[in-house]
């Protein structure tokens, strides 16, 4: 008898801004699978994923990155006793270093994850996206800068606009000197150094969640093109696509980096019909459950594949299926959110499945 | 002319475009001429499928059908040098 999915997820901060991890436990609980059980894993009482109606069936504070590895495998131990898990998908950019540490402590343990080496992270990060250039991936120019003087002779290296990034999150397109010294003080304060200057491609912005089987080869693959885009340029709405193009391109990278998990390819396709991959997201973007809705369940496969199942031969995708993003007041009383603030903890199953 | 042939074209005149995401909405001309366009019809037989359809005839015919053509051009969804011959 296979044993229940039990599945621990990050990123309930569903904001403006979203975190996917509502999206990827939307999208588990989609595929209904007898006795699965879903574990939240939040870094704020206050993120919204923690209210929501059947989402989660437990949910629990954890420590921020900052603060290292060894409280992470503090309070994971702790959630595995409490309530148990025998899968953990992350799925912020920030934390995946220390899961990824964890990995081989956590599969020893009996958790499963479907995440992708050290390696694999820092060659994808934006610092070093350039060097996926030399392996057959179209990449902007770019320039990785520490200090601000660099920006005075950017010019020589490619025309503006240039768009001045932060090493996580956070873009900025400049037209301007001016403008691209505002920016980059501006990334540096809130995200951090380096600060990364890409060369502007206009065209049309197109995604593609994939997951690799850290092999060189592919599990799945859906695109999507935004259709509706907010002042934060987040995807609010978005049609799932079919272009050969991005498929050939969505291979190259798996290829090249032999990529484990999921991650989304950020691609611009120019009036010319040129490819040019802007950011390589080393997880789920917040727009998962399209890939459920289209009928490709990523998100699942990634939790089977987590667990040591062999998935379900993935259907392909159902072109023309749309997302339309919403904001809901959603309402809840004090008690949990007592709960969430003192004792950082919500638990309702008391380790028994659905 | 593959994503002229991929369009998919409702009854209602809406056009989903599957490569790049995008819709459009036809009126019933538009959406005859499409449709001909998809099955491969030459000039001649646009114009005669046109007449027959909307009972009407003349040069206009020729001249909105190149204008289609021409705004099927600027999105993208026949090549440039696409031409009804």
């Amino acid at each position: 008898m296979v044993a229940p999915l039990v599945v621990a997820v990050t990123g309930l901060n569903a904001t403006d801004n979203p975190g996917p991890g509502v999206g990827v436990i939307r999208s588990l609980l989609h595929a209904r699978d007898p006795g699965l059980r879903v574990v939240g894993l939040a870094y704020d009482a206050m993120e919204p994923g923690v209210y929501a109606d059947g989402l989660v069936d437990d949910v629990f504070l954890i420590p921020y990155p900052s603060q290292g590895v060894e409280p992470l495998r503090e309070r994971l131990a702790y959630i595995r006793r409490r309530v148990g898990f025998n899968v953990v998908i992350p799925t912020l950019d920030a934390e995946l270093p220390a899961f990824v540490d964890l990995a081989p402590e956590l599969a020893a343990q009996g958790v499963g994850t479907l995440l992708p080496t050290r390696e694999q992270l820092d060659l994808r990060c934006k610092a070093k996206l350039a060097a996926l250039g030399a392996q057959g991936l179209p990449v902007p120019a770019s320039r990785v800068l520490t200090d601000v003087a660099g920006l005075y002779t950017i010019h020589e290296a490619f025309p503006y606009p240039i768009v001045v990034k932060g090493p996580y999150y956070g873009a900025k397109v400049a037209h301007t000197l001016d403008e691209a010294v505002h920016a980059f003080h501006a990334m540096a304060a809130q995200w951090g150094f380096p600060v990364i200057v890409q060369q502007f491609v206009a065209g049309q912005e197109l995604c593609v969640l994939a997951v690799g089987d850290g092999r060189g080869g592919l599990v799945g693959a859906v695109q999507m093109r935004k259709t509706v885009i907010t002042d934060k340029g987040k995807g609010w709405a978005g049609v799932a696509i079919r272009d050969e193009g991005l498929d050939a391109l969505t291979a190259t990278f798996m290829k090249a980096s032999r990529w484990r998990g999921p991650c989304e390819l950020e691609v611009i396709r120019d009036a010319a019909g040129g490819y040019h991959v802007l950011e390589v997201n080393p997880r789920f973007p917040a727009w998962c459950f399209l890939s459920a809705g289209a009928g490709m369940n990523l998100p699942f496969a990634v939790a089977e594949l987590a667990a040591g199942r062999a998935p379900a031969a993935l259907a392909d995708y159902r072109v023309g299926t749309m997302f339309v993003r919403i904001a809901l007041d959603q309402i809840t009383d004090m008690a949990p959110f007592s709960s969430m603030s003192t004792a950082g903890e919500i638990v309702r199953s008391e380790g028994a499945s659905r | 002319m593959q994503r002229l042939r991929d369009l998919a074209i409702s009854d209602t005149g809406f056009v989903f475009d599957p490569f790049s995401g995008a819709t459009y909405t036809v009126n019933d001309t538009a959406r005859c001429v499409l449709d001909g366009l998809k099955r491969g019809l030459h000039r001649d037989e646009l114009v005669a499928l046109l007449a027959d359809r909307f009972e009407t005839s003349g040069e206009d015919l020729s001249r909105d059908l190149d204008d289609l053509v021409h705004s099927l051009r600027l999105f993208g969804l026949v090549p440039g040098a696409f031409e009804v011959v």
